[in-house]
This record gives structure tokens, sequence and C-alpha cells, in this order.
């Protein structure tokens, strides 16, 4: 194994849970788009009334982002899981599978429409007529004329439809769906090239494949060749069966870990993750999460342990703007968390915080040793923040704290702010304090002498269907207070390092050997 | 002509299309007795093809009443109707995606015939339209000329032993030889088979050749019908004397180019 790169090697490890779930995720989909679909357009063609509206409206589905898409049913079906709970006493997952599937659906239905609809409607009159005229009924018409004539138009409508619902599943990742989109992300998130090629490549290929399988079908169809069509159908059920195949062999996992959008966040889940399986309980990972979704997921019982941070849930979940000191933070966080039934298993022993951060030659340059310093120079500077920065209450404090008015303002993957400062291209970013690459790219973390930023405990959290379950918090025990800020920055700067080839599991397994070299005997 | 009820008749029958100002037709009566050969001629727009389509329902009368075998066509099953209606349709159209056997054996079909009796059936009028049924069976229409492919269309419009036979313009787009040999063939079936037959046709002297009796229309309205013969020397109608001009002047100019005279 020592000449492949291990990066590699910790890609194709992951294949088959991940193209597994993609395969299951967008056929599923593209199945119940089509059952949706070839019905409406059939029904649009009886119906001039109907159609407009139902083109018009899968037109706009399109329009919508593939991402937004797939966010916005996330609330939706959540609602509606309490919904159910509350009336039947039995909610269902609305995270991961359902959004997806529900999702892309919609995503899948505008080619199928457009082509059955047109090519039923491109077919001779006098064809349309002559059925009539030979004493068909107008369901013979439709599956002895209509359907054969417009078959190559709809299949087409298929394939195209079919490409979009493979390349766009690889966005369900952030709403908790494992897919090939879990490479891309990861991928972006950690600067692992090799993981972003390896998904697109992936994505592209089952396209291709399933594309041809269709195509295949079709030319059978088309001239009555039925071998073609069984060949096509036999190639579909070997695409499913083998995607399935890895998920029968193995037990389902029983745990599911979260994680969000950043590094240090891929390499608690993967620690996490070896934790549980060293103590002989089988776990899988829900990776880059939006900060709200995986703590919904996780009071509701879809995922059952993830790394948050206190300052995190205080001004997010519970509202507060005040910042009373580390303990008290932590200690009425615990307090708000009990009460809606989620366990606080302890603190990991670092403070994750956001600090406003400049290049230090920057700062030197322009005298600024704290934010305060920072409000009258920001309406001639530009702040990048993360994905979420400018959105979150934490960001409200500061502005309104300070009175910051920067001239620009953008947002960009966590990981890759510190090279941006330190290369001149941003003033003002929003660093993490665990963040190792503070110290790689010499960033200095700006005092904030109003205390608008709340302290930010990287804290163990288990869903409330898991408080009685000693065997997780037996497994997870040893991890509380077991990691500093320096071994979580060293962590960081080794997992993005690229250069040296390490893997988010090789460096996790890192973390927990220097945590065992440790521990005071 | 006295005799048992009109195969079809027509009774004060108007048809009016709701985005049109006038009547496409206006109080048409007409009967048409079994075993007849009736052809329909008339200018574009006078309401031929609607009358024909008024025979099958696939056009409903605004008013009037349409009778097939002395029966209103509204009290009748529409798809039965359909299956006992030889119809050749203007554009011919046989379904592309189906063979020459196919086509033909398309109403059999929807009647349920079992699979041994339709083949049968097919090859008997493959033969009837003097199209070998070993070549021509498992043909495609893309692969036929247009003789042929007119030829079954008439095979697929008797294929299930249909009494009435309407057509329009079957033989339109032909080249004269084989026109004229098809509309023979098709006279020759007619007697044979002792069919009921409506033809719509833009040629007079197909018309005059082939029918037992001619319907002029004009306008929504059918202003004669008579004979050929009566038609050809005794026109009552202004239109009709003229339209029976041109048939007559050549008549007359080929009687003197066989007879010898410049």
């Amino acid at each position: 194994m020592s000449g492949i790169d291990p990066r590699i090697a910790d890609a194709l490890a992951r294949l088959p849970d991940y193209l597994g779930n993609h395969v299951i995720v967008s056929l599923t989909a593209l199945a119940l788009g089509l059952a949706i679909s070839l019905p409406l357009a059939i029904a649009a063609t009886r119906n001039a009334r109907l159609r407009w509206p139902l083109l018009a409206f899968s037109s706009l589905v399109q329009t919508i982002p593939g991402l937004a898409l797939l966010a916005l049913f996330y609330p939706l079906l959540l609602g509606l899981s309490m919904l159910t709970e509350r009336t039947f006493g039995a909610g269902f997952s609305a995270l991961g599978f359902l959004p997806s599937v529900l999702a892309l659906t919609l995503y899948s239905m505008l080619p199928v429409l457009r082509n059955t609809v047109t090519g039923i409607a491109g077919i001779d009159p006098a064809v349309n007529e002559a059925a009539l005229g030979v004493g068909m009924t107008r369901r013979q018409a439709l599956w002895m004329v209509e359907l054969p004539l417009a078959l190559p138009v709809i299949m087409a409508g298929i394939r195209t439809s079919a490409v979009w619902v493979i390349g766009t599943a690889t966005l369900s990742t952030p709403v908790g769906q494992t897919s090939l989109g879990n490479y891309i992300f990861a991928g972006l998130q950690t600067q692992n090239w090799v993981f972003v090629l390896f998904g697109c490549v992936a994505a592209a290929v089952l396209a291709l494949v399933v594309d041809q399988l269709l195509a295949l079908m079709e030319s059978g169809v088309g001239r009555g060749k039925r071998t073609r069509v069984a060949l096509g159908g036999v190639g579909l059920l070997l695409v499913v069966g083998a995607a399935l195949a890895p998920s029968f062999a193995r037990p389902p996992a029983t745990y599911a870990i979260g994680a969000k959008t950043f590094t240090e966040q891929y390499l608690l889940a993967a620690l996490i993750e070896q934790r549980l399986n060293t103590a002989g309980l089988t776990a899988s990972r829900r990776e880059a999460l939006g900060s709200m979704i995986v703590f919904n997921a996780l009071a509701a019982g879809d995922i059952d342990v993830y790394v948050d941070y206190s300052g995190t849930i205080w001004a997010n979940q519970m509202g507060r703007t005040d910042a009373p000191g580390r303990e008290k933070v932590l200690e009425e966080v615990g307090r708000w968390l009990k009460e809606r039934g989620v366990v606080l298993l302890g603190p990991l022993g670092f403070e994750n915080a956001y600090a406003l951060g400049m290049a230090r030659k920057r700062a030197e340059a322009l005298g600024v040793r704290s934010i305060a310093d920072l409000a009258p120079l920001a309406p001639r500077l530009t702040m990048v923040g993360d994905l979420e920065f400018f959105s979150r209450p934490e960001w409200a404090a500061i502005r309104n704290a300070y009175g910051l008015a920067f001239a620009n303002q953008r947002l960009l993957a966590p990981d890759y702010m510190y090279q941006a400062a330190a290369a001149g291209e941003v003033d003002v970013i929003s660093a993490y304090t665990s963040e190792g690459r503070v110290t790689q790219y010499d960033i200095l973390l700006l005092e904030d002498p109003k205390q608008a930023i709340p302290p930010y405990d990287a804290i163990l959290l288990l869903s409330p269907k898991r408080t009685g379950d000693q065997a997780l918090r037996d497994a997870l025990a040893p991890l509380v207070g077991r990691i500093d800020v320096g071994l979580m920055r060293e962590a960081g700067l080794r997992a993005g390092d690229s250069a040296n080839r390490q893997s988010i599991e090789s460096v996790a397994r890192w973390m927990w050997d220097q945590i065992e070299a440790r521990k005071p005997r | 002509m006295a005799q048992a009820p009109a195969a079809i008749a027509f009774d004060a029958v108007s048809k009016r299309f709701a985005e049109a100002r006038t009547n496409a037709l206006d109080r048409v009566s007409l009967d048409v007795a079994g075993r007849e050969f009736l052809a329909v001629v008339g200018p574009s727009g006078s309401g031929k093809t609607t009358l024909l389509r008024l025979v099958n329902r696939l056009a409903e009368p605004s008013e009037g009443t349409v009778r097939f075998e002395g029966k209103d066509v509204r009290a009748i099953d529409a798809i039965g109707l359909r299956r006992r209606i030889g119809y050749v349709f203007q554009g011919i159209g046989l379904f592309p995606h189906l063979t020459v056997a196919e086509n033909v054996g398309i109403t059999p079909k929807l009647l349920g015939w079992e699979q041994q009796r339709i083949s049968a059936r097919v090859d008997e009028l493959l033969s009837l339209v003097h199209l070998a049924p070993s070549d021509y069976r498992d043909r495609l229409p893309a692969e036929l000329s247009g003789g042929e492919r007119q030829r079954v269309g008439i095979a697929r419009a008797i294929a299930a032993n249909p009494p009435v036979v309407l057509m329009d313009e079957p033989f339109g787009a032909l080249d004269p030889l084989t026109r004229d040999a098809l509309a023979q063939e098709y006279r020759r079936l007619h007697d044979q088979l002792g069919l009921t037959s409506i033809l719509i046709t833009h040629d007079m002297t197909e018309a005059l050749l082939l029918a037992d009796r001619i319907a002029v229309m004009h306008e929504g309205r059918i202003i004669e019908v008579d004979t050929p013969h009566a038609l050809m020397t005794e026109a009552k109608h202004a239109y009709v004397h003229e339209l029976m001009q041109t048939p007559r002047r050549r008549a007359e100019r080929l009687g003197a180019l066989m007879a010898g005279r410049k």
C-alpha cells in the first residue's frame, strides 16, 4: 500500500458507503419523479389549462439553486415530523434521506414533464385522428400510439433528468444525506483536492453509466428489441444492487455522529467514531451540516452525538447577547440544554472562539491591537467571514458594540481565510482561536475589550434518546477535558498540510495517541 | 329507389365551430343507401370532411341527426361505431411505429380477434390490394411508396369487415397512373364486398367515373345530388353546371382525338 497516496486509499475506503448512498437517494428521487411527472404530463396534454401552470411551476423549481431547495426541505420536514409526533405519537427522521429525495424529485420533474408534453404534442395530427378513427379508446390511443411515438423524446427527458439528479445529489451532504458530495464538501473544507476530484469523477462516471444504460433501453424499446431493454434493465438493477450490497453486508450503524463544515469538526467526528468503534459500537458520520441543522438534528434524535461550542448555543439557540465569563456561560448552557433533554457530556478542554483576526504585519502597520482600534479604520477595510458568520448574532453583537462598518464584507470557506489574510487579499477575518493556521500564518487575534464575543468551550453533546446510554457515555468519557488548544491546533495543521498527505482518520488516530501519552499516571 | 332504411342518413344537420362565423355545415339532409357508392365533391372548405367525420362521431353535429343503419349515432357507443366503419384518412395516417401487418390488423386486434385469425385476415387483405404479404407484412410505413401506403390504408379500413367505408381524398398526392389503377381497384372491392362507400374527392372526373351518385357541396350545403349521368346532362345549379364543363370539354377533346380528328 506504500505506493498509493494515503488520501486516495482513504477515498477508496469510503467509496462503497458514499456511492451506495448516492445511488439510492438519486435513483429513488428519479423513480418518484417519473411516477409523478409522467401522469401529470399526460394529463397536461389532455388539458391545456393544466399545461401552463405545470410547466411554469417546474421551471420555477429549476431556478431555485439546488442547495437552497435541499435546505428548504429540512425545516419543512422537521415541522411536519413534530406535528405527526404530536398527533400520531410517531415522527420520522427529517434529516438526510427524506429532504434529499423530495428536493431531488422536484428537481427531476422539468425535463420529463417538458419532453413528454412536447413529445406527445409533436405527433402528426393525422396519426392521432387515425388512432381514434380505427376505434381506439383514449387510453388505447395513449398506450398504443402516443407513448410509443413520443418515446424517444420522453427518454431524452428522462436521461437529462437522471444526469441532473445524480449531479445535484452531491448537494445533499449538508442536509445530512451521505453522498458522493461528502468527498467534495470534506475536500473543499480541508483543502484535500484528491477528495474533491474523486467526488467529481465518481459522480460523473455514475451519471454516464446510468445515462448509457437508459440509452440502451431506449434503443431497445424503439426498435422492439427486448434483449436491449432487458440488458439495460439488468444493468440498472446491477448498479442498484452493487450500491445496496455494502449496506446489507454491514450491520447498520447504531450511532450517527454529526459534524459542521470545518476541519476541526471533521477531526473530532472521526475521533469520536474511532472511540465508538474501539468500544465495539458502530457509527456513521453526517458531515458538512450547518450549525442550526446539526443542533436541531441532535435535539430531534436524527443524530446522536456531536461537538458544539458553548458560545454558539449561547448566542444562537438561547439568543443571549451578554458575555458573563467562561464558567458562567458553560453552566447556563448546560442547564438550558438539560431542559430540552440534550445531554452535555462535558467540555473537551479547549475553546474555539470567534475572534477578529488580521495578518500581524498589517495590524502593526495600521496600529491595531483591539477591535476598538479597528472601528475608525473599518470603512476602508475588507472583511471576510465564514459562511454563517455575518448572519450569526455574535456578529451583530460585535458590530453594535464597536460600531463596525467595513467597506466590503465577503464570505469564504473557513479554512481559506487565514491564507487570504496573510496574502493581503483581505484585511480582517472571522478567525477561530483553536485553528492551527492562526500561528502558521502569523495571524493577530484582536482583543475584545467590551467582551462582545462570548466564550466558546468545545462541548460534547448527546441526543435526548441517548440519555441513559452508558456504553456511549463510557466510550466518550476519555475525551472529556483531554484536548487542549495546542493539541487541536497541531491536529488542524497536520490535517490541512497537503504536502504531508495525511488523511483525517490518521490525524484523528494521532490525536488519540497524544491524549493517551499525556494521560496523568 | 324504394328500399330498407338508408345505411347512413343526414337529417337537417348543421355544424358550427366555436371560432368560425359561418356554419361549416348548414342544414344538410342526405340519405346514402346500402351498397351505394357516393362521391362528395366541392371546393376546399365546403364542409366535405366535416360531413364525413359526423358519421363515425369524430365530430358531433350542432343541430340535426345523423343515423347509422336507421339509428341515431348519438345512441351508439362511439368506439364501437368506429370499429364498424372503415375510414381512409386524408393524410393516410398509418401508424409509423407499426409494421404493415400491425397497421392492417389494428381494428381486428381492438375487437379482440385471435392472433391467428388476424394474421390470416392481414394476408388476405394484402393480397386483395395487390401487395405480396410475404414481401410487405413486416415493412414499416416509411419503407413504402405513396401508392403502397394508400393500399395499406384501404386494407386497414376494411380489415374488420365494416359495412361502411368513409374515404377522405384517399388517392390525393398520387401520380395519375397509380391513382386511376387504385381507384378502379377500390371500386372492384366495393362491389365484391358489398360495401357502402362515401368518397371525398377534388377530382370531378374521378367522381364521375367511380360513383353511383355525386353530392356537390358549396359553402356548407349540398346544392345538388344526383347520378353522374344526370349531373353531366341536366345540372340544375349554375355552379354545378360550371363544374361539369371541364370533364365534358376534356371528354369531347379526347373523343375527337380518338376519332382521329384534329
